[in-house]
C-alpha cells in the first residue's frame, strides 16, 4: 500500500486503522480507512450484525452561554427551542439565498449549552458562519473543539447488545435521537453516548476525549468480534447511508441546493422567529420547488455515478448526485435532481454514463428500510 | 501473485498470446486496488482496437476504471460470465476472470510490454 501524504490530519484511531488492515486514504484532508476487508462485506455486517466506524473527523463546535439559543435560532432552519436537554436534532444551515451551507446535528447538553456536530470538510466554513451570526449575540461563546474529541459509531442490529457489555449505563434508556452525558465505557469517561448514526440501522455514537478512543474501540472489538462486529470504513458508510437515502453534503446538498428541493422541508420551521435564508425558502415554498430529489433504479446494465446527466428523450433534464450498486438490495440505484413534472414514480428516464445510455425509472425513496421489530 | 508467462501494461492489464490470439485481463494488483468489482462493461465481438485504446471499463463500489487494450486487434470472444459475476475479476483475475480474447494484428507489439519482473518492479 502506498504511504498517505504526511500532511493528512490524523484521528486518535489512526494507529488502530493500520493495525486492523484498513486501507487509509485522503478523505477531505483526513487519513481515514475507506475499507478494511471490503466494502460489501462491511456493509452487510452492519445490516446483519454490527460495525464500528471512526468518525472522529467530524467537526464539533460548542455554542454556550446567554443568547446561545437565540444565536442558533437565527443560524439554522429547524426549531432549536423545541429541544430538551440531552435531545439531538438534525438541521440544515442555509445561506441568505436559502442554499445549504451544511447539514448537521445539534446536541442540547445543558440549559444554555449546545454542541454542533458538522461535516468534517465544512468545519472551518461552518465555524466562520457561526462566528458571523454570533456578532449579534455577544453573550454567546463559540468554540471549535474538534481536536479534543474522538467519535466512535457502533451501528447495526447487535450494536446495543455489544456496547452494553462495556458500559454500566442502561442503553435501553437512550431513545432515538437522545443522548446521555458523562457515561463510563470501557473504564473511560465519555462525554456522551447518543442513539444516532448514518446507516439506517439502530446504533450509537460515543463521544470521548481523544486519548480514550483507542481503549473504547479495542473493548468493543474484544466483546463484539465473536458476535460478528467488524471494523467498517468510510466506503460502506457511504453505501449504507445511500440505501436509506440520507443526504450527503457535497452530493445531494450544496450551497445552490434548497432544503425544499432536497426533501428536507420537515427540518425547516418557517413559523419560528426569522432565520438566515427564511425569505428565499418561504418564496420557494410558495411557488413549489422547480426540481426535486428522486430515486432512480437502473433498468438496463450500468451504474449511475455522481454528476452523470439524467436525460429524457435525449435531452438533459437533471443530474445524478449519488449512485452505486446497493449491496443490500442487489440493484444499481441512484439519487438525482429532476424537474418537478418528471418526478412521478415510474417515470422512465436515461442516464448518460460517459456516453453510454442506461435506462432508469423513478422509484420510491428511501430504497431500504430496516425491519421494525 | 504475478504469473511469469504473461505480459503486463503500466495500466495493470495482462495479456498472454497463443497462436496469434491474445487473452486479456487485469492484474491481481489492479483488482486489489479497486476493491469489490460490481460491474464490467465489455466490448462487442468484432470490435477493433488500436494498442492503448479503451476497450471497456470495470466498476468497483466506489470507482470507474477504463480498460486499455495491450495490443492492437479485433475482439474474438468476450467473457460473458463477467456480466453476471463481476466478482470473478476479484477472485480469479488470471483465470476465470479473463476479459476478452483478441486476434492480434502484430505480435511484435508485445515486445513493448513489461514482463513479470519489470511489472513487479513498477509496483514497488
Amino acid at each position: 500500500m502506498k504511504e498517505e501524504k504526511i500532511e493528512l490530519k490524523r484521528t486518535p484511531l489512526y494507529e488502530i486503522h493500520h493495525q486492523y488492515g484498513g486501507r487509509v486514504i485522503d478523505f477531505g484532508g483526513w487519513a481515514l480507512p475507506v475499507q478494511y476487508k471490503g466494502i460489501i462485506d462491511e456493509h452487510r455486517a452492519v445490516r446483519e450484525k454490527a460495525g464500528i466506524f471512526d468518525v472522529s473527523h467530524m467537526g464539533e463546535i460548542l455554542v454556550e452561554g446567554g443568547q446561545a439559543l437565540d444565536l442558533l435560532q437565527e443560524l439554522v432552519t429547524n426549531d432549536v427551542s423545541k429541544m430538551k436537554i440531552n435531545q439531538v436534532q438534525y438541521t440544515p444551515m442555509c445561506n441568505d439565498r436559502g442554499g445549504i451551507i451544511d447539514d448537521f446535528i445539534i446536541y442540547r447538553l445543558g440549559e444554555s449549552k449546545y454542541l454542533l456536530v458538522v461535516n468534517a470538510a465544512n468545519t472551518e466554513k461552518d465555524l466562520n458562519r457561526v462566528l458571523e451570526v454570533a456578532k449579534g449575540y455577544p453573550e454567546a461563546r463559540v468554540e471549535d473543539i474538534t481536536d479534543q474529541v474522538g467519535i466512535i459509531a457502533i451501528q447495526g442490529p447487535l450494536a446495543k447488545e455489544i456496547l452494553q457489555k462495556i458500559t454500566p449505563q442502561d442503553l435501553g434508556d437512550i431513545k432515538y435521537f437522545w443522548c446521555v452525558q458523562d457515561v463510563e465505557a470501557a473504564g473511560e469517561n465519555t462525554m456522551l453516548i447518543s442513539r444516532t448514526g448514518y446507516t439506517g440501522e439502530d446504533g450509537f455514537e460515543i463521544y470521548c476525549p481523544s486519548q480514550s478512543a483507542p481503549a473504547i474501540w479495542e473493548a468493543l472489538m474484544k466483546e463484539g468480534e465473536g458476535l460478528g462486529l467488524v471494523p467498517a470504513g468510510l466506503g460502506c458508510r457511504d453505501t449504507l447511508r445511500f440505501e436509506v437515502c440520507l443526504p450527503l453534503y457535497g452530493n445531494e446538498l450544496t450551497e445552490d441546493t434548497n432544503p425544499l428541493e432536497a426533501g428536507l422541508g420537515r427540518f425547516v420551521k418557517l413559523d419560528k422567529p426569522s432565520f438566515r435564508g427564511r425569505e428565499a425558502i418561504a418564496e420557494m415554498k410558495e411557488e413549489g420547488p422547480g426540481r426535486v430529489l428522486v430515486g432512480l433504479e437502473m433498468t438496463s446494465r450500468g451504474i449511475a455515478r455522481t454528476n452523470y446527466p439524467i436525460l429524457e428523450n435525449g435531452q438533459k433534464v437533471g443530474v445524478i448526485t449519488s449512485g452505486s450498486f446497493a449491496p443490500s438490495l442487489d440493484k444499481n440505484l441512484a439519487l438525482g435532481y429532476v424537474p418537478k413534472e418528471l418526478s412521478e414514480i415510474g417515470t422512465a428516464l436515461q442516464v448518460d454514463a460517459r456516453g453510454r445510455l442506461i435506462d432508469a425509472r423513478i422509484v420510491p425513496i428511501p430504497f431500504y428500510k430496516k425491519e421494525e421489530n | 501473485m504475478i504469473p511469469k508467462d504473461l505480459k503486463y501494461t503500466e495500466s495493470h492489464e495482462w495479456i498472454i498470446v497463443e497462436d496469434g490470439v491474445g487473452t486479456v485481463g487485469i492484474t491481481h494488483h489492479a483488482q486489489d486496488q479497486l476493491g469489490d468489482i460490481v460491474f464490467v462493461d465489455l466490448p462487442e465481438i468484432d470490435d477493433s482496437f488500436g494498442k492503448g485504446d479503451i476497450f471497456g471499463s470495470v466498476e468497483s463500489v466506489k470507482s470507474v476504471s477504463d480498460l486499455y487494450i495491450p495490443a492492437s486487434g479485433k475482439v474474438l470472444e468476450i467473457n460473458e460470465s463477467l456480466l453476471d459475476s463481476p466478482e470473478l475479476l476479484n477472485q480469479e483475475p488470471y483465470e476465470d476472470g479473463w476479459i476478452v480474447k483478441i486476434q492480434l494484428e502484430d505480435v511484435e507489439e508485445l515486445d513493448d510490454l513489461m514482463d513479470a519482473g519489470e511489472y513487479e518492479d513498477q509496483l514497488d
